[in-house]
């Protein structure tokens, strides 16, 4: 019977969406539409890691990120979400210039780093990327073993002087990425045959060796099963207490178990930033409350 | 009928076929309530007509043109008088060529027995009854395949299936023509080479270290004696193949790296073109641009450091050559790299390292092995390469590894053996067969190393 009722029910809901929709846009107009470079909710902080002001980002003609301001606080954890294509990856990827290396790609705004700018022409990109880590969507081991995967960052940027504190280097980052007991004993493997769940962590190792301050992380769970996701997850925690950490995700639930505060990107604008539980309970925009309720994306 | 003629009317018959095919197949149609009721497409059920028409057809009309001269030449030798009949290979081919002489006009037939004469029309005869004969035949296949077929579309016959099966044994057919074809040249060179040895002992030939192809007409004769010894042929191709290859490899692959990694969008797209317009030059004019310009050059400028040169060199001809291979690296490079996922360079990239580093560090490692597989194809094709060598690096069979001496190759050794009239059994002759199998052999070894590292750098992203 149960089934029965269930099916009916669906069936309703469907036949009435359709006719509904229209009518809840209609009835709150001034709550659905977003204002160019406003933002609801606390984007700014006393503190601030990076300082991002009126950023606007375009692949040719098209704009990607509308006028965005925000502040990341030293020591937090900010977790950007949103509909797919809403320019939430765009914006992470300014954070350490990986956008450079798309030809089309223009950043406007002011974007600071402790006060400086990021995209001043006399800025070493390298320093820069060595500061800010990144890990991304899909783990991308270099085909080398798992100890020449940690040692990359720290050989180019000179941070060992003898083997044995390259070794020291190696295995703190390991532990740090909760890899150290299951690969102390095949440091010479290649890290392509690794599970996925231990690629992303060992890309994690090998981001923190080169001691950034900042890691962002672009969807890092999204091809890892739960289990992997779980243990990232944790990793991430423990690592908030030493980094700044600013991750992009899809999945809500890993947005409110992980960060502290949740930026929600609608069509390259910054709509709401709030406290990760205030977000997820009491959502000060419309948009935002659509969003986190199911209603798109 | 001439057979050229029989196939334009089998290409008629085929279209015909197809026609009626198509026109039946609809008609049946009809009644059903459309060709939605039909197992397969009108099209598939004319198709498939037109195969029954066409094919055998073709294929009888190929086995006849294949048998119909050893056939009738059998008979025309099996008639001749006893006292005629050949009693070896030699003698049988002689009196086929005087038959066939006098029947094609060439010869007269007063000077020939009266046998040869006889035989000679009795050969026209046989000859113009045989394609009497094939044209009947295959029109008949074509026409009774192409009936039956048209018989026996039916609404419930899957044709769609079934020309599916055709088009796929055509394209098998198709596939193992190639094959055929190395198999039988393969065959060809093994059998001379064969002979080649049972003159020279093989021995002398893969260890002698000189080389004089000239063998003696006379006994007395001087200065003729007949070296075999390959060692000088083969050391001069390895010499100009490492000069080739010493050019090509870092200036193909630093190109393909500022290519795939540096050049921006319309860069690539001005360059790439560019320097694939190279590997469209032919050899010939490679050829004739290393004998005149670079050669002379070479020596002029040996001469202000010095040095003797000689006016053919094999540094003039491995330059040329080189620069032949350069498209050749930079283009299979250019896809190895390209084919090292963006992840990786993203990866790197984020970890601070700069883009010689990533290259360097990353990206080249990745992508070693195909890029190796890449180079062992431009070395056999540097060893197989004829015209720039011919033109420029001589004919001395010198054994050095002085680049500016004139060396000679294998393949230019071979150019020389066979050019000309020359008779083909003597020993100067075999030995270009002897000489074209190191090559296949080199080459062949070559190109499976390569395809096997080739292979084993793929299975690494998939």
């Amino acid at each position: 019977m149960s089934t029965l009722n269930t099916s009916i029910s669906t069936e309703q809901t469907q036949r009435e969406a359709p006719e509904l929709a229209p009518a809840a846009v209609q009835d709150k107009p001034e709550e659905t539409a977003i204002e160019y470079g406003q933002t609801v909710g606390t984007p700014f902080a006393d503190d601030a890691k990076f300082r991002l002001r009126d950023v606007e980002v375009y692949y040719g003609e098209s704009q990607a990120i509308k006028g965005v301001s925000l502040d990341i606080a030293r020591n937090e954890v900010i977790a950007f979400i949103g509909p797919s294509g809403c320019g939430k990856s765009t914006f992470l990827r300014c954070l350490n210039r990986m956008n450079d290396s798309i030809d089309i790609c223009r950043v406007k705004g002011s974007l600071e780093l402790d006060g400086q700018d990021l995209y001043d022409p006399r800025r070493d990109v390298v320093e820069l990327r060595a500061r800010v880590g990144m890990v991304f969507q899909k783990p991308n081991p270099f085909p080398k073993s798992i100890y020449d995967n940690v040692a990359y960052g720290p050989r180019i940027h000179g941070l060992a002087n003898r083997k044995s504190e390259l070794d020291d280097i190696v295995e703190d980052s390991l532990r740090k990425a909760g890899l150290w007991n299951e690969v102390k004993d095949r440091l010479d493997a290649p890290a392509t045959g690794m599970s996925g769940g231990q690629q992303q962590r060992l890309c994690i190792a090998r981001t923190i060796a080169v001691s950034p301050e900042v890691v962002l992380m672009d969807e890092p769970c999204s091809a890892l099963d739960p289990i992997a996701t779980a243990k990232v997850e944790e990793l991430i925690a423990e690592l908030s207490e030493s980094y700044t950490i600013i991750i992009v995700t899809h999945s809500m639930q890993q947005a409110a178990r992980v960060s502290h505060r949740t930026a929600y990107f609608h069509l390259g604008n910054l709509v709401e930033v709030n406290a990760t539980d205030k977000v997820f309970t009491a959502p000060e925009h419309k948009l935002t409350e659509s969003y986190i309720t199911g209603r798109f994306g | 009928m001439q057979p050229a003629n029989l196939i334009p009317l089998i290409v008629v018959l085929v279209v015909i076929a197809f026609a009626l095919g198509y026109a039946r197949s609809r008609a049946l149609a009809v009644p059903m309530g459309g060709i939605k009721h039909l197992k397969s497409l009108p099209f598939y059920y004319a198709a498939r007509a037109a195969m029954w028409c066409g094919l055998p057809a073709l294929l009888v009309l190929a086995c006849w043109l294949g048998f119909e001269g050893k056939v009738i030449q059998t008979l025309v030798v099996g008639s001749l008088p006893a006292e005629l009949q050949p009693d070896s290979a030699g003698k049988a081919s002689l009196i086929l060529s005087q038959i066939s002489n006098v029947a094609s006009g060439a010869l007269s037939a007063d000077v020939v027995p009266p046998a040869i004469a006889e035989a000679a029309s009795r050969l026209t005869g046989l000859q113009q009854s045989s394609q009497t004969m094939m044209a009947l035949l295959v029109i008949c296949i074509a026409v009774l395949g192409g009936f039956v077929a048209w018989l026996r579309i039916a609404p419930h016959i899957n044709a769609r299936e079934k020309f599916e099966t055709t088009l796929r044994r055509i394209f098998f057919a198709c596939a193992g023509l190639a094959i055929l074809t190395t198999v039988g040249i393969v065959f060809s060179v093994i059998f001379e080479t064969i002979r080649f040895f049972g003159k020279v002992p093989i021995t002398e030939f893969l260890f002698g270290t000189s080389w004089s192809p000239q063998t003696a007409i006379r006994a007395d004769q001087v200065g003729a004696e007949g070296a075999f010894g390959m060692i000088p042929l083969f050391v001069g191709t390895l010499l100009i193949s490492a000069i080739a290859m010493v050019v090509a490899v870092p200036v193909g692959l630093m190109s393909a790296i500022y290519l795939s990694e540096y050049a921006s969008p319309r860069m690539r797209g001005i360059i790439k073109p560019l320097l694939e317009m190279l590997a469209g030059v032919p050899t010939v004019v490679y050829g004739f641009f290393a004998a005149l310009t670079v050669a002379p050059f070479i020596s002029g400028l040996a001469a202000a450091l010095g040095l003797q040169a000689s006016a053919e060199s094999a540094l003039a001809a491995g330059l040329v050559m080189g620069i032949m291979i350069i498209p050749f690296v930079s283009s299979l490079s250019d896809d190895v790299i390209n084919a090292v996922p963006q992840s990786l360079r993203d990866g790197s990239l984020a970890l601070g390292a700069t883009q010689s580093e990533t290259m360097k560090k990353v990206i080249f490692p990745a992508a070693l092995p195909g890029i190796m597989g890449g180079i062992l194809l431009a070395v056999s094709r540097a060893i197989g390469e004829t015209m720039i060598v011919v033109m420029a690096a001589g004919l001395a069979a010198n054994l050095t590894a002085n680049p500016l001496e004139a060396v000679t190759t294998v393949t230019v050794q071979i150019v020389t053996l066979l050019v000309g009239d020359q008779e083909f059994d003597s020993a100067k002759t075999l030995a270009a067969f002897a000489l074209g199998m190191l090559l296949f052999v080199v080459t062949l070894a070559l190109n499976v190393i390569a395809l096997h590292v080739v292979r084993k750098y793929r299975e690494q992203y998939d």
